[in-house]
């Protein structure tokens, strides 16, 4: 019985030290105030005065970093341009990943192994050097550029990378596995004879699929997208080596805040808008999971 | 339903020369790879039948009905609707419906559009439609749950959703694969003459794939036995269970003793054959076995007596030993060992009711079968 108590209780052990705490760290960061210092703020809620001392802290709790934020037009349009870079991201991704694990799951069953291995595969080497592989593939004297004046499609190199089209290349690329995953294991167990019994109906293959493949396919849709979407949203490496001094994303920008700017009280308060952000859709997403386990 | 029944009574379109074959399978082959699924198989079925497909698992009968259906392309050979060859035609354009043994519901939409499926694809309109699910639905009684997903219904309930959705098109061939197999035996037995009436009542041609062979005799007007590929024999229930073409045939359908034996005589429809001991049998010849040749003496269970005393007839009559017996409420059925150590399987319908004095185990009992009841069948 204790220990049946004791595995329940494992995860949020495991939630309290490794996110909360730390949460809780930057929500008091995000509430103090920058000073010229090491570390670079003043802290508010100190033990020395005890907890009768907390009730003067509290009062002193400032939100003056909440308001900065929604002042400086910097940091909503890097939301901004994050979130939509994102979601292009995810449609571009989808629209790669659909029919790749549509593919997959028609491959003879023997074969199936061998394509999920190549999807998983890139994971083996490192994302940072992947990442690096796509300057050298994107850059104006770089693969892409040569082989296509070769081939006599352009005459002159085009300029990818630096650009947002490079960040679109490099996040669709490197999270293309966590579209196709969740799409193979809904589209795999999809039972075949349901096709064979709207084409029996009268349905064309084509119809066929929207009506029947893919209202199926839409929780391995929705668990893709947001697979994608939500670390997209926050991605710091992919558009500081791929991305333009133009492309404007948060991660960039919270990197900016704390290690150029050293104000580590702002970024700790872009965190955790960021997050706030971010919730939105992980909340709708183990609602739709919860339905769908409920089914 | 008197009208129903007369119709039954002489409905034997495939005794009438002059009646077209609705469905024709013209030497018919289909193979996977190596292993030849359907084997140069010809067969006509008729219009308004109710044609059952028999065999065992792999003997080809749901191959045969998805050449139909149009899932699978024949290898060789032709199918023909109404003399109209269905080479090339997708599953989406024959006249043809079919209930999945797996039901093969959508499980997104509820019962009504399941139901509507069909109707949609072909452009009915909104009011129709609505109307034709209602139809379907009462046919089916299954009135009350149109908003249920598959899902909440029971196995039962699905099975009648999916008659309802591959009925809604008024196909003029509905194909049935095992469409009974996951129900529950008195279910089975309930919904059995169901769907015999349905058919009457609607008119269409049934054709169902089973390897139950009670179903197939329930239902249907003509039972092919099917094996590796090839049809061994197509005849109504009764002939087939009375008369089969061969062993495979009468071990298929119900239960059959063999005794091997020579025939020494023959004499108009009757064959009159030597067992491996000398005893003198005595049974029909329906494939004219000529003197000489090694056949089995074939009878059922129930077309032998059993009793204490020795019989007075010439022939078929066995001696033997009571090894079991199997009290089955309706019948009682004896194992008899004879003297050479064979099983004679004896069932005795339990007219009366708890007998004074019944056969018992260890007694010493002597069968006997009419020559008419018996079968000369080939070695």
């Amino acid at each position: 019985m204790k220990t049946s108590r004791f595995t329940v209780w494992l995860p949020y052990l495991w939630l309290l030290i490794f996110f909360l705490a730390p949460f809780a760290l930057v929500l008091k960061l995000s509430l103090s105030e920058p000073a010229i210092a090491i570390p670079p703020y003043n802290p508010v809620l100190t033990w020395e005065e005890g907890i009768a001392g907390w009730w003067v802290d509290l009062k002193r709790l400032s939100f003056e970093n909440y308001r900065f934020i929604t002042e400086d037009s910097l940091y909503w349009k890097s939301y901004l341009s994050s979130v939509w870079i994102a979601t292009v991201s995810t449609l571009l991704t989808l629209a790669i990943g659909f029919p790749l694990a549509y593919g997959m799951a028609r491959a003879p069953r023997a074969m199936r192994p061998v394509l999920l291995m190549l999807v998983i595969l890139p994971f083996w080497t490192s994302f940072l050097i992947r990442v690096y592989a796509w300057i050298g593939i994107l850059k104006k004297e770089g693969l892409l550029n040569q082989f296509l004046l070769w081939a006599g499609l352009i005459d002159q190199p085009l300029t990818i990378l630096n650009t947002d089209v490079a960040v679109y290349i490099g996040i669709v690329y490197s999270y293309l596995p966590f579209m196709v995953l969740p799409l193979y294991a809904n589209l795999e167990k999809q039972d075949a004879t349901l096709l064979e019994a709207a084409a029996d109906l009268g349905c064309t293959p084509f119809r066929a699929f929207w009506t029947v493949t893919w209202p199926l396919a839409l929780p391995g849709v929705l668990a893709g997208c947001f697979l994608v979407f939500i670390p997209a949203v926050g991605e710091f490496v992919i558009p500081a080596l791929l991305g333009g001094s133009d492309t404007l994303m948060i991660g960039q920008t919270l990197y900016d805040e704390f290690f150029k700017n050293r104000d580590w009280p702002v970024s700790s308060t872009v965190a955790v808008i960021l997050l706030a952000i971010l919730i939105i859709p992980i909340v709708i997403f183990q609602r739709l999971q919860q339905r769908e386990a409920g089914a | 339903m008197k009208g129903v029944a007369s119709f039954r009574r002489d409905f034997e379109p495939w005794n009438d020369g002059s009646a077209r074959p609705f469905i024709q399978f013209d030497n018919l082959t289909k193979r996977y790879g190596a292993v030849t699924a359907v084997d140069r198989l010809s067969l006509d079925i008729y219009e308004r039948e109710f044609f059952a497909l028999l065999g065992p698992s792999g003997c080809g009968k749901t191959t045969l009905m998805r050449v139909l259906a149009g899932f699978e392309e024949a290898s060789e050979g032709a199918v023909y609707l109404e003399g109209e060859d269905l080479a090339g035609r997708p599953p989406y354009r024959r006249p043809v419906n079919m209930m999945f043994q797996s039901y093969a519901l959508f499980p997104h939409m509820d019962v009504a559009k399941n139901i509507a499926f069909g109707l949609k694809q072909d452009g009915m309109g909104k009011g129709e439609i609505t109307d034709r699910v209602a139809e379907m639905l009462t046919l089916v009684k299954m009135e009350g749950f149109a908003t249920r997903k598959p899902d909440q219904l029971s196995g039962g309930q699905r099975q009648r959703v999916a008659l309802a959705r591959s009925l809604a098109k008024q196909p003029r061939l509905l194909l049935l694969d095992e469409p009974l197999g996951a129900l529950d035996r008195k279910l089975r037995e309930e919904t059995q003459f169901e769907l015999v009436d349905l058919q009457e009542r609607l008119g269409i041609t049934f054709m169902i794939v089973t390897h139950d062979q009670e179903e197939a005799m329930t239902m249907a007007d003509r039972i092919a036995v099917m094996d590796v590929g090839q049809i061994v024999q197509v005849a109504p229930p009764a002939e087939i269970y009375e008369r089969p073409a061969s062993r495979y045939v009468a071990d298929f359908l119900g239960d059959m003793n063999f005794l091997p034996t020579t025939i020494t005589s023959t004499k108009g429809d009757l064959a009159t054959m030597e067992g491996e001991d000398g005893t003198v049998l005595k049974a029909l010849n329906p494939h004219q076995a000529t003197i000489g040749r090694n056949a089995w003496f074939a009878a059922r269970p129930e077309k032998f007596r059993i009793s204490r005393n020795r019989p007075v007839a010439a022939c078929n009559v066995l001696q033997g030993e009571v090894w079991d017996i199997a009290y089955l409420g309706d019948l009682t059925i004896y194992k008899v060992r004879l003297g050479d150590g064979t099983f004679i399987k004896a069932s005795q319908l339990n007219r009366d009711v708890m007998a004074d004095d019944p056969i018992t185990w260890e007694e010493q009992v002597w069968l006997h079968a009419d020559p008419q009841t018996a079968l000369v069948l080939p070695a």
